[in-house]
């Protein structure tokens, strides 16, 4: 059955196209892209006054399957994802086991094609069991289907591991998502280290801890020209390390969270374990900073870094609390309201940053566009609708998000993966 | 004058007209402790829970004397002896303590912010008995009882403090109390110990022990937390005593009448010669004879005791 989408805004953040048009879908793909299409069997979905995007791709998220089903499963995890607006996730290895060899990554690709009603896409573990120490079978890994290697929730704490990670890499092109962390100067932390930790006796977790291993691996990528990907940037310091190092040719990229851009440390004087994440709110003056480079190029993706937790495992005192909040229903409607709506960003923009950049750096083909030939995975936003956040009504198994009550205006409406409505909204 | 708080969480929550409420009804329970018979009847059938989650001599001792003191019903629940160690949650254990009709709890606990994540969703009254390094409410406003005691007034005092502010409850406490009651308080230690950013709650920080002795009213030494400590915060005991141990020649720097304070328990030789612990200048042991009517008079102002029944 073709779909027919009418008189929606189309956006593409590639061609820079933005217009009022149909688009024709047939067999998973965008057939046409033109005004007036006329056809007679189609189903027909009016989307006047609606904006389309190409399908939003979230490249972190943590979806707890295999091992902690209670948490998360990828069929859980995937409908969140349709609801929140998202065609596309990459998922995280520290799985339990850790998708550090080829028949998790398959068996992740497997559940994923059975249960989830958006694309899954694995990243594998950069090191076996996320030790820092051996590395992965990365080839085979690519070739079961992982789009992206990481030790994410580690450092790769020893230089040399991380460079003879680069230097495979490299050969086999592919993307390190680095998460920088110095786990010595982090040590027992629980929130940012400054005024508001040491006030409330949280012990810290100083930017300084983020910033030396982000200086470390983009001299080390510099030396061994590898795609690196900074994961959830968190500190004025490391923006203007990845700023510096874009300009200076490195083939760098990276991602920031809505929770980093909208919460501050000062969030944390209640001792709501939901405001425990890692890394961790940080200061009014990195928030101002990470805007920044979210509007000058810097931060080329947003992304959820979605991790689920049951109520009960973040139900306690906040020092025995694990880390993590979720964002896959919250994100979408959060960054229309305080980014788009506020004038903070364009929704070009915001489409460049949620699905063609994350497409791009993962290297998805035909995702990421509007075009003739591209895939049918779209995602249809109402702009004008006022709403309230709900956990209670989220498809996730998480409730820790501290955005619960928020009002917020904007929000996805429809979703459409391979040419099939997947989501809409009552 | 009126005390309108249900719980103790911190002195972060209480105005100085709070603080002068509280020092003033511990005046009135300090003679009650000096009777033949040591006891009033103005929490007569309230039953009290001291749950103590972490190791204590005075603070949970105190708190008991002061509540059988006012003829409350308390027990005493730790860590070690309790389900707790099975793994039962700190939640479930505090509903199920409550569902036997309790009217405070009294929680000492090493996780910071642990009163407040109770006082959250439970009836009882709740009293911070030291969280963490974040706070413990009643040591300051002991603390504070004494040095008006000795001094006769706070306003214009210069309090300095040397040791682990940093993950000192203590010190974040009377920080707070004490410059709500108008006095300047210093902080001397290591960097590791005492951060730039602890002037952020009010006060002033100086590196050099001596200098920030000249001309003080007040010395409170901290002790080492050797329990919560960091590798390398000082590079060794020996080399911390000589620039931090407070010796009867670095007092001399204080005022001649400057009094020693000391929340206990005490490292001899290390924070604090013994000499100084039982010197005139010291009112170590008074903070502890105070801290029963402190805590007295948190329990009355809590637990709604009626004003009339404290003669009785």
């Amino acid at each position: 059955m073709r779909l027919l989408l009418k008189n929606g805004r189309v956006i593409d953040p590639v061609s820079g196209r933005d217009e009022t048009l149909d688009l024709l879908i047939e067999k998973g793909k965008i057939v046409e892209c033109k005004p007036q299409i006329k056809t007679t069997d189609a189903r027909v979905m009016d989307v006047s006054r609606k904006v389309v995007l190409p399908g939003l791709i979230d490249m972190h998220v943590h979806l707890r399957e295999p091992g902690q089903e209670y948490k998360e499963t990828i069929q859980s995890g995937g409908t969140a994802a349709a609801r929140g607006g998202f065609t596309a996730v990459a998922c995280m290895p520290n799985t339990k086991p850790v998708n550090d060899r080829r028949d998790v990554t398959e068996f992740i690709r497997t559940e994923a094609r059975r249960h989830s009603p958006v694309h899954v896409f694995p990243i594998a573990a950069i090191t076996l069991n996320l030790e820092g120490e051996n590395l992965t079978d990365m080839a085979e890994l690519k070739k079961a289907g992982a789009v992206a290697f990481s030790d994410d929730g580690h450092s790769v704490v020893d230089s040399q591991v991380m460079r003879r990670a680069m230097e495979y890499a490299r050969m086999n092109d592919l993307l390190l998502i680095d998460h920088c962390e110095d786990p010595n100067l982090t040590a027992s932390g629980v929130m940012h280290e400054g005024a508001v930790s040491y006030a409330i006796g949280l012990r810290g977790i100083p930017s300084a801890g983020e910033e030396v291993i982000v200086a470390r691996d983009i001299t080390l990528a510099g030396h061994f020209n590898a795609r690196l990907h900074i994961a959830h940037l968190s500190t004025a310091g490391s923006a203007d390390m990845v700023r510096a190092a874009k300009k200076q040719g490195i083939a760098i990229t990276a991602e920031v969270t809505p929770h980093h851009v909208l919460l501050s440390d000062n969030h944390l004087r209640g001792y709501d374990t939901n405001y425990k994440m890692s890394p961790p709110l940080r200061g009014e003056s990195d928030i101002k900073a990470l805007i920044k480079a979210v509007q000058d190029g810097t931060i080329d993706v947003f992304v959820t870094d979605h991790a689920p937790h049951s109520p009960d495992d973040k139900e306690m005192e906040f020092d025995y609390a694990p880390f993590g909040i979720i964002g896959l229903e919250s994100a979408v409607p959060l960054l229309l309201d305080r980014f788009v709506h506020s004038g903070l960003i364009s929704l070009q923009r915001f489409a460049e940053m949620l699905s063609s950049n994350p497409a791009r750096i993962l290297g998805l083909e035909g995702k990421g566009r509007i075009e003739p030939g591209a895939d049918a995975d779209l995602t249809v936003l109402n702009l004008s609708k006022k709403h309230t956040i709900d956990v209670s009504a989220f498809a996730s198994k998480g409730r820790n998000c501290p955005f619960n009550g928020w009002t917020v205006l904007g929000q996805p409406e429809i979703t459409i993966v391979g040419g099939r409505v997947v989501y809409e909204a009552v | 004058m009126a005390f309108q708080h249900t719980h103790l969480l911190g002195i972060e929550d209480l105005t100085r007209e709070d603080i002068l409420t509280v020092l003033e009804t511990a005046d009135s329970f300090l003679e009650v402790s000096s009777r033949e018979v040591k006891k009033v009847p103005v929490l007569r059938g309230k039953t009290i829970v001291n749950l103590f989650m972490e190791p204590s001599t005075r603070t949970r001792s105190s708190f008991e004397l002061a509540s059988k003191r006012l003829s409350a019903d308390i027990i005493n629940f730790s860590k070690q002896t309790s389900a707790v160690v099975k793994g039962e949650s700190l939640r479930d254990t505090i509903e199920n303590l409550e569902s036997m009709q309790t009217d405070a709890i009294i929680i000492r606990h090493e996780a910071s912010g642990s009163p407040h994540y109770i006082a959250s969703f439970c009836r009882s009254h709740v009293i911070n008995a030291g969280d963490g390094t974040h706070e413990h409410p009643t040591q300051a406003l002991l603390d504070a009882f004494t040095i008006r005691q000795k001094k006769k007034r706070l306003e214009g005092l210069k309090v300095v403090i040397v040791g682990d502010c940093v993950n000192s409850r203590v010190a974040k406490s009377n920080i707070l109390c004490l410059t709500r009651l108008g006095a300047r308080v210093t902080l001397a230690g290591p960097p590791a110990f005492v951060p730039e950013q602890l002037k952020s709650l009010g006060a002033d920080i100086e590196y050099n022990l001596d200098k920030a002795l000249e001309s003080a009213d007040v010395v409170m030494m901290l002790r080492i937390q050797m329990e919560r400590m960091q590798k390398n915060c000082f590079p060794s005991l020996r080399e911390y005593a000589q620039l931090f141990s407070l010796t009867p020649q670095r007092m001399n720097r204080a005022k001649k009448r400057a009094i020693l304070m000391h929340p206990g328990p005490i490292n001899k030789g290390i924070e604090l010669t013994s000499e100084m612990a039982s010197s005139d200048r010291s009112v170590i042991l008074k903070q502890v004879e105070n801290g029963v009517a402190v805590r007295m008079a948190i329990l009355y102002l809590l637990l709604g005791g009626k004003e009339r029944e404290i003669t009785a």
